[in-house]
Parts: C-alpha cells; sequence; structure tokens
C-alpha cells in the first residue's frame, strides 16, 4: 500500500504500518543495551568530608537499607529497576503478540500499552533527581554530589524505550478477530 | 473495517470517525457539551467537547507561560548545612551536567523540563487564539497543533516537579532544606498542565481547525 498524506495535518497515512514492529524492537534492543551500563557504572558520586563514594543503583538502595531506610530502599528499586525492566517486558509482550495468535484479551492488552506509554516518562524523574541533587549539594569541602557516568545512560535508555513504545502501533492489537467476544 | 476509502461503502468520509487507538469506524454523531463520545471497542475517548474549552485553555496556557518563565530563574530549592548555604534553580539542575560527555544530557534536560512545555504553549496559543476569536486559522496552524500533540510526552515539567519532593526527602538527613519560590511554580504547573490536558478536545480543534466559522 503507498504513502499518502492526511488531507488535514500533512501527516504521512499508513493503513498498517508494518515496519512499526521493526522500529519498535529496534528501539528496545537500544534500550536495553543501555539500562545494561546504567546499572553497572556510579549514578551518583558522592564525596563527603571524610569518604568518597561511587555507588550505583542498586547499591545505593541496597546501602540505604543497611541504615534501615526500608522503604526508600524499596521505592527507588521499584522506580529504577522494577518498573523499567517490567515496561521491556511489557513492549516485548505485546510486539510478541500481535504476531504470535495465541494472545490475551484485546482490551487489557490495549490497557497494558496505555500504562507503558504513560508510565514511560516518569522514569525520567530519577535523572532530574540527579540533577537536582548535583546543582544542589555543592557545599564546597563537606559535601558534593556530582553525577556519574550511569545517569546519561539511564536517560538513554528511557528515552529509547519511549521510542519504543511510540513507534508500536496499537491499531494492531485489534486486527486479530477478537477471541474474548469483543464486538470488531 | 480495514479501509475507509471501500468503494462499497455510502457513507461519506466526513460523517465517519475512525478511533486513532483502535481503529474501529463510526458514523459522526458529536456529543453535546459535557458529554463524551467512547469507542465501544477500546473504550478511548473520542470527543469530548466542553463549554469555552478553548478560552479555558488560553487561560491556563498563559498562566503556564509566566510559570515556566519564572521557575527558570528563581532557586527552587536551597540548602544549608552547617554554614554552607546554597540554592538551585531549573538552569543550574540542567547545567549540573555540563562537565564533558554529559554536556549532551544537560541540553536534554533543559529541553524536556524547560523548551519543550514552552514550545507546548506557544503552539497551543498560537492554534487557539484565532479559533476562540472566530477568525480564520493562522497560517500552519494544522502542521502547529500536530506538532505541538508530537511534542507531548516530552514535555515533563511536572516529572521534574515530583522529582524536587524525591531530592528534597534525599538530602533532607544531610543537610536543612527549603523551597525556594520555583518549587511552588512548579507545584502550580502541576495543577495547570493537568487541567488543560483534560479540557482539550483534538477532534474539536481539528473540526475548528478544518471548519472555520464565517464571521
Amino acid at each position: 500500500m503507498g504513502k499518502q498524506i492526511c488531507g488535514r495535518c500533512g501527516h504521512k497515512m499508513v493503513s498498517r504500518d508494518f515496519g512499526s514492529l521493526q522500529r519498535v524492537w529496534a528501539f528496545w534492543v537500544v534500550g536495553l543495551m543501555c539500562y545494561v551500563p546504567a546499572n553497572l557504572y556510579p549514578m551518583l558520586k558522592t564525596k563527603t568530608l571524610f569518604q568518597n563514594d561511587e555507588s550505583t543503583i542498586v547499591g545505593g538502595a541496597v546501602e540505604l537499607a543497611h541504615h534501615g531506610a526500608y522503604g526508600i530502599a524499596f521505592i527507588i528499586l521499584l522506580a529504577s529497576v522494577a518498573i523499567p525492566l517490567a515496561k521491556f517486558w511489557a513492549i516485548a509482550f505485546l510486539a510478541v503478540s500481535v504476531k504470535s495468535h495465541r494472545a490475551a484479551a484485546n482490551h487489557s492488552r490495549q490497557v497494558m500499552y496505555e500504562i507503558v506509554e504513560y508510565i514511560g516518562r516518569w522514569s525520567m524523574i530519577d535523572i532530574f533527581v540527579v540533577a537536582i541533587l548535583s546543582s544542589l549539594v555543592q557545599l564546597k569541602t563537606l559535601a558534593t554530589i556530582n553525577p556519574g557516568p550511569a545517569s546519561i545512560f539511564f536517560a538513554l535508555s528511557v528515552i529509547f524505550t519511549m521510542l519504543s513504545a511510540q513507534a508500536f502501533d496499537s491499531r494492531m492489537i485489534w486486527d486479530e478477530p477478537a477471541k474474548d467476544g469483543d464486538p470488531s | 473495517m480495514k479501509d475507509m476509502a471501500d468503494p462499497d461503502l455510502d457513507v461519506p468520509l466526513a460523517e465517519l470517525i475512525v478511533c486513532p487507538h483502535c481503529d474501529a469506524a463510526y458514523n459522526l454523531q458529536v456529543p453535546d457539551i459535557g458529554d463524551k463520545a467512547i469507542c465501544q471497542r477500546c473504550k478511548a475517548v473520542l470527543i469530548a467537547p466542553l463549554h469555552k474549552a478553548g478560552l479555558k485553555i488560553i487561560a491556563l496556557s498563559l498562566a503556564t507561560f509566566v510559570l515556566i518563565i519564572g521557575a527558570a530563574f528563581f532557586p527552587f530549592l536551597n540548602i544549608d548545612a552547617a554554614g554552607n548555604r546554597n540554592s538551585a534553580s531549573v538552569i543550574d539542575a540542567a547545567l549540573a551536567f555540563s562537565s564533558g560527555p554529559l554536556l549532551l544530557l544537560a541540553l536534554a534536560t533543559a529541553g524536556l523540563i524547560l523548551f519543550v512545555p514552552l514550545i507546548r504553549v506557544v503552539l497551543t496559543l498560537y492554534v487557539l487564539v484565532p479559533i476562540v476569536l472566530d477568525l480564520p486559522p493562522a497560517r500552519h496552524a494544522m502542521r502547529a497543533f500536530r506538532l505541538s500533540e508530537a511534542l507531548r510526552p516530552w514535555s515533563m515539567a511536572e516529572i521534574f516537579a515530583l522529582g524536587c519532593a524525591v531530592a528534597l526527602v534525599k538530602v533532607a538527613d544531610l543537610a536543612t532544606v527549603g523551597f525556594g519560590p520555583a518549587f511552588w511554580m512548579f507545584g502550580g504547573l502541576v495543577v495547570l498542565i493537568v487541567a488543560q490536558d483534560s479540557f482539550l478536545c483534538r477532534w474539536s480543534v481539528w473540526n475548528s481547525l478544518e471548519h472555520p466559522k464565517k464571521s
């Protein structure tokens, strides 16, 4: 099917974008690749009077748990580890599900897609916290915080995951005749 | 319903509406003000006109504009530890990454929390002001609106506001931390952006761009 131009907004139109899945997987792989160094390198470099501390995401959470701050450690693990991994899994699941025909109910997949699209941008909060901390905590010799190399990889990972989710054409979910009795 | 231009279909295209999420096609029926047209299949909201929505959105956009400019320059948090003081503005936060390869990240941060929201406000005003005043649409208004919609997920001012709160919790035991004026501005910004989003009915905007009122 040839490409046409929308008479209203000038965007190109395709009935079904079959390149969509390829773009989903391409961005997905890059996002996952960026997520590895994001966890291996330090996120924050903290310098206080007596110690020099470079902690990774997981390392920082473990340290907080040792200090007894289980709540905050749990939130960090949830927001920076569990949710990104869940996003990778969800996008992969959706992309596979439109190809293999034994998929879950259409409506729940649509909801899943909307959740992934909604949550994607909120992962940038980690990057903003690093930015805020490193601009705020510059107290000369007493304490300084600087961003570590992981921050750039984490940001790239979030951005590519967002692009991957956006590349997914949610209409493909509904192309298969519904198995759950949805009218279609 | 795969192909809208089906020759067997005798309904004029202008009277059809297709759900952008699941591609179900419906006969167009504009709901009353305050009601919603919802896709029967995927439950997405298709049309949700509101009374004087255009005017409200313009008012909110102007307020957002003022707040973003203000929030950029005033400090949002200040810190005090054993006589050492420091305060940071959004510009400072964005420039925190400015050493070496992290410069790219600095630019992206500044873009996501300041420039993209600002661009969206300007585009929204550019598109909506002529519509509300019953003037013919501005030049390239449709492209402007499409760009504004495409930028929507990348406008992250409200995420930054929550980031402030998280950062506050993290430093709280290290030093005394206080809110600067920009923090409250960001707080207000979150409310404004959410409200603006809930007032905006995309279908109504496209429709009035395509069929401007003759005055």
